[in-house]
């Protein structure tokens, strides 16, 4: 049951798990320092997963322990996933970055739909997820989603 | 790559694998029975992390346990819902989902055709926990929509009534839920996942009585409550599930948990402070039962089927109230909800009121007269001087029952031997009526 302007292949769950299990690196723009937020649930919980975090927020020097960049340009490093948590409107600008930072994938949380930003991260290369949360599809994958009740969707006789 | 993510398998694949792997530690292929209070923390972060909702944890059984998440995983999957959250009994599962979302001095509209036990659990909420309740024909979609008030937070019916056999349209009564910013929430005991989904047709919340069909075999008493994940809890009517929440540092469940913001508040609130857990050898039967739901459901209402059109031939039964039959006045909604079939519990009529059911009952050799449904025994039971002894006159005539009301639920027994067991009972009642005319 995707929103209108998603297409299936952005919602893949291929495409997602190839994504969690090959990324190291995630910068997560629009990350809040808010414990509460979304976001922080979604960062913290990514790094205890073993994955490196990456802030992208020009209000903060660090989050989470890591050092926090103004944008996605500024970062000196290689990263694998761009994570948003920000406006749809902001999304295309983003994705044109995350072309520009040579990012393998960018990944836009539950309701951060933008048909346009999906576009331009495709068209430059990048794999596209859309109105998915990192963390649930982890959780759903790869986690422990499965020990409190939520269905995964997940059948398999394998151990 | 570990392993294959899901496509969409059939019903009667996920009965029998949604919710388990095979246990990693040890390979067994049943699901363990993790009969444990409580589980040891990895390090004090993980604990920390564990309270704080941080990360998927198990802390203590009466919260979680990975026996009844099997369970519940299962059931949510069958019912195509975001999740699920296993109760010691239905009536629990239904008490805190509504403890979940509503405060004192939210309105309710409600079926008037519930099973006795939820008119009960729904008065008493009325009068201790200050809530407005509005009971009503469920057959009539203007009464429900004229029963609004700016307070109604919560539409509530069954799939299939409890013991009239109303069949609920689930679809009308959504929309007219969400037109209004309220939720649906349907007990679909009656129906299993197997025989209806009512998350396809629109519904926000499906509570079950495990202990019946889900269980099927008359060995524990359980409930599950499982949510859509759809429903937008935070349009401002439901403070109680969007706002901050005290108990855990003002954490705002629906905004930051989305899709999940209501099952999180129904397990780590409701559950935790309610404390009406399932317990995990009680799970573990309830998954036995689930892995045979399409065989045994199917034979249900086969038998179900095959007795009401009997039933409905013989002489001294009147009013068989079987959505499934072409005389049912719910022909055409039976048709579209239960396609597979109507149930396999219903009701009839015997003319001569309460000594009339009385001397059915006692004559009965095969049906076991019992207050319970949805066993593989075939059950038999007198409302009125029983699971409806608590509602008045007028009350059993809105719940569309009389006092000479039969219920039956009707299990996998040979049919031949169940027919010839109510005709014995017929006879019998026939009998007496000769008698007392002479």
């Amino acid at each position: 049951m995707s929103e209108p302007g998603v297409p299936e292949r952005w919602q893949d769950p291929f495409a997602i798990l190839g994504i969690l299990t090959s990324a190291k690196t995630i910068a997560i723009v629009g990350l809040s320092p808010n414990e509460l937020r979304a976001s922080h649930f979604v960062g913290f919980y990514l790094r205890r997963h073993g994955y490196r975090i990456v802030p992208v927020n020009p209000r903060e020097k660090t989050i989470l322990g890591e050092t926090s960049y103004a944008s996605l340009s500024e970062i000196p490093f290689p990263i694998d996933v761009v994570d948003v948590f920000r406006a749809p409107d902001a999304v295309p600008e983003i994705a044109r970055e995350a072309v520009r930072a040579g990012a393998k994938a960018l990944w836009c949380q539950y309701n951060v739909i933008s048909p346009e930003g999906g576009a331009i991260a495709e068209q430059g290369g990048l794999r596209v997820v859309m109105d998915r949360c990192m963390k649930v599809e982890h959780a759903r994958h790869l986690g422990r989603m499965h020990w409190l009740g939520f269905n995964t969707g997940r059948i398999s006789a394998r151990r | 790559m570990r392993e294959r993510p899901a496509k969409d398998f059939g019903f009667d694949t996920r009965a029998i694998h949604a919710g388990q792997r095979p246990d990693p530690y040890t390979g067994a292929r049943a699901v363990p029975i993790f009969q444990t209070t409580s589980y040891v923390f990895e390090d004090p972060d993980s604990a920390a992390a564990y309270f704080n909702l941080q990360e998927y944890g198990n802390t203590y059984s009466r919260i979680m346990n990975p026996t009844v998440a099997v369970f519940e995983e299962r059931v949510a999957n069958l019912e195509r819902a975001a999740g699920g959250v296993a109760f010691a009994s239905g009536l629990a599962a239904q008490a805190a989902a509504l403890f979940t979302m509503l405060v004192p001095g939210d309105h309710i509209v409600s079926s008037a055709a519930l099973y006795g036990g939820s008119i009960t659990q729904l008065k008493h909420l009325q009068r201790k926990l200050g809530l407005e309740i509005t009971f009503i024909d469920p057959d009539d979609l203007d009464l429900w929509r004229a029963s609004l008030r700016p307070n109604t937070k919560l539409l509530y019916g069954e799939t299939i009534g409890n013991p009239g056999g109303n069949v609920l349209d689930i679809a009308g009564v959504a929309a007219i839920a969400h037109e209004h910013g309220a939720a649906l929430m349907i007990d679909s005991t009656f129906a299993t996942p197997y025989l209806c989904r009512p998350i396809e047709w629109g519904a926000d919340i499906v509570t079950h009585s495990a202990t019946k069909f889900i269980g099927g075999h008359g060995t524990s008493i359980g409930g599950v409550a499982v949510e859509a994940g759809t429903f937008n809890w935070s349009n401002g009517r439901f403070p109680v599930v969007a706002d901050p929440s005290p108990a855990y540092h003002g954490l705002a469940f629906h905004e930051t948990f989305g899709v999940y913001g209501y099952l999180m508040k129904l397990r780590a609130e409701s559950l935790r402070d309610l404390g009406a857990a399932m317990s995990p050898f009680n799970a573990f039967l309830f998954l036995l039962g689930l892995e045979t739901l399409p065989l045994r459901m199917a034979r249900h209402v086969e038998n179900a089927s095959e007795i009401a059109t009997w039933l409905e031939r013989q002489d001294g039964v009147t009013n068989v109230r079987y959505p499934g039959l072409a005389s049912s006045r719910y022909r055409a909604l039976a048709s579209k909800y239960l396609p597979l079939g109507a149930g396999s519990i219903f009701s009839f009529d015997l003319p001569g009121g309460r000594a009339a059911g009385r001397r059915f009952i006692e004559s009965l050799d095969l049906w076991s007269h019992l207050a319970n449904v949805g066993d593989a025994k075939s059950l038999v039971i007198h409302p009125a001087s029983t699971t409806h002894r608590q509602l008045s006159d007028e009350e059993l005539t809105a719940a569309g029952i009389s006092a000479g009301t039969i219920r039956l639920s009707v299990g996998l027994e040979s049919a031949s031997d169940l027919t010839q067991d109510l005709e014995t009972g017929l006879r019998s009642v026939a009998q007496m009526r000769a008698e007392v005319t002479a």
